[in-house]
């Protein structure tokens, strides 16, 4: 399979072959979740970044060895049966039947945004784990000139990375 | 953020991942409780003195046979359930087949065994702290199983719960096997089998809780 060849490369340091694997795994993961959440439109793209988020997170528990096809659709339905508990948690609380339902607020261009926005939750994040995943990760700095420019030192950057990436998948499962 | 800028975000400068590690570290925290038990057990209860008196009964190796199996079994099945989409596998079957064995030899004992003499054989001397002792015994062990299970993606967490406690209750009564005089089979199934379903419940109320991600 050819997803898991790319993501095997990815795992093994080539950036590349992660990059294409995460985008042609998005397009599996938006159809996956159409699917599922026809009646959801405007949560789909919230919750593929969800799921990028957790299979980047997690992906040092896949045992290459194995096939990928259980492991990502082990953690698709996990984060979907969890994104629907929250949210039948917070529809209890909230009239489900709300202004934001009528008929014309809705249409396809919107759909294709997601609406919570992870730059703004990486913003809340505190210096030590932001300014690494914004100069790494964003702007593309190598982890050595992260560290010349922050005063970090390269672990501290990487730990940093990590740990950012971790928080902010907590800060959108405690979000609702 | 669109998707594609988080796409860009996670694989810019994605380096390496050692997949094994995980495995190791998983072994480690098993080893580090299972010293921890062995460390209360001694210092808390003390290894029986007349410990090597035991090793030419059968009786003796039965139950250490017993207690080991279901730790390897409650801990494979633990690490697999704490990856997602890997099923248990066998380790279930492992742990039935353990079960009905020693079930087997308590019927057995119990059956052929005199009227007066069932009574001794079900509760020994020490019928009334062995369960609660196991469980404490085997707190450490669930902790650190615990905690390496958050370090890993459990996808169903009352499994994943269940699994951590089991392994946890089953190393526990084997560190406190070495402190524990009773060696007839149908005490063992009884009061070990509750002291390791103590922690195996625990885990399954504490999975969902702690376990999420």
């Amino acid at each position: 399979m050819r997803l898991k060849g790319l993501f095997d490369g990815g795992l093994g340091g080539d950036a590349a072959a992660y990059h294409c694997f995460l985008k042609e795994l998005s397009s599996h993961l938006r159809a996956f979740l159409r699917r599922r959440l026809a009646y959801l439109p405007d949560d789909i793209e919230d919750l593929v970044q969800e799921l990028l988020l957790a299979i980047h997170n997690q992906r040092h528990t896949y045992d290459p060895a194995l096939p990928l096809t259980p492991w990502v659709h082990a953690i698709a339905r996990y984060k979907l049966v969890d994104f629907l508990r929250r949210r039948s948690r917070a529809e209890a609380l909230t009239d489900p039947l709300g202004d934001d339902d009528s008929l014309f607020a809705r249409s396809e261009a919107e759909a294709a945004d997601a609406r919570r926005d992870l730059a703004r939750l990486l913003a809340r994040l505190p210096d030590r784990q932001r300014l690494p995943i914004i100069h790494t990760k964003i702007e593309g700095l190598s982890v050595a000139q992260t560290a010349a420019l922050t005063g970090m030192s390269a672990s501290a950057i990487k730990v940093g990375v990590h740990r950012g990436l971790k928080a902010l998948a907590a800060m959108i499962r405690n979000e609702r | 953020m669109k998707t594609e800028e988080l796409v860009s975000l996670l694989a810019t400068g994605a380096e390496a991942v050692e997949v094994r590690m995980q495995r190791r570290r998983f072994v480690l925290a098993l080893l580090a409780g299972t010293a921890a038990a062995l460390g209360l057990t001694a210092s808390w209860l003390g290894f029986r003195s007349n410990l090597p008196a035991d090793f030419p009964q059968p009786l003796f190796w039965y139950k250490e046979v017993f207690c080991v199996g279901l730790s390897a079994a409650g801990a494979v099945a633990a690490f697999r359930l704490g990856r997602p989409g890997s099923r248990p596998g066998r380790s279930g079957i492992v742990v039935a087949a353990l079960v009905c064995a020693m079930a087997l030899l308590a019927a057995l004992t119990l059956v052929t065994a005199d009227a007066d003499r069932r009574a001794v054989l079900l509760f020994g001397q020490t019928s009334k702290v062995c369960s609660i002792r196991i469980a404490l015994v085997s707190t450490p062990v669930l902790v650190g199983l615990f905690a390496a299970m958050k370090a890993l993606a459990p996808t169903r967490l009352r499994w994943a719960g269940a699994a951590s406690g089991f392994a946890a209750g089953s190393i526990g009564a084997l560190a406190y096997s070495l402190h524990c005089p009773e060696l007839a089979a149908p005490f063992v199934v009884l009061w070990y089998g509750l002291g390791i379903s103590i922690p195996t419940l625990l885990g399954v109320w504490m999975g969902p809780m702690l376990l999420r991600w």
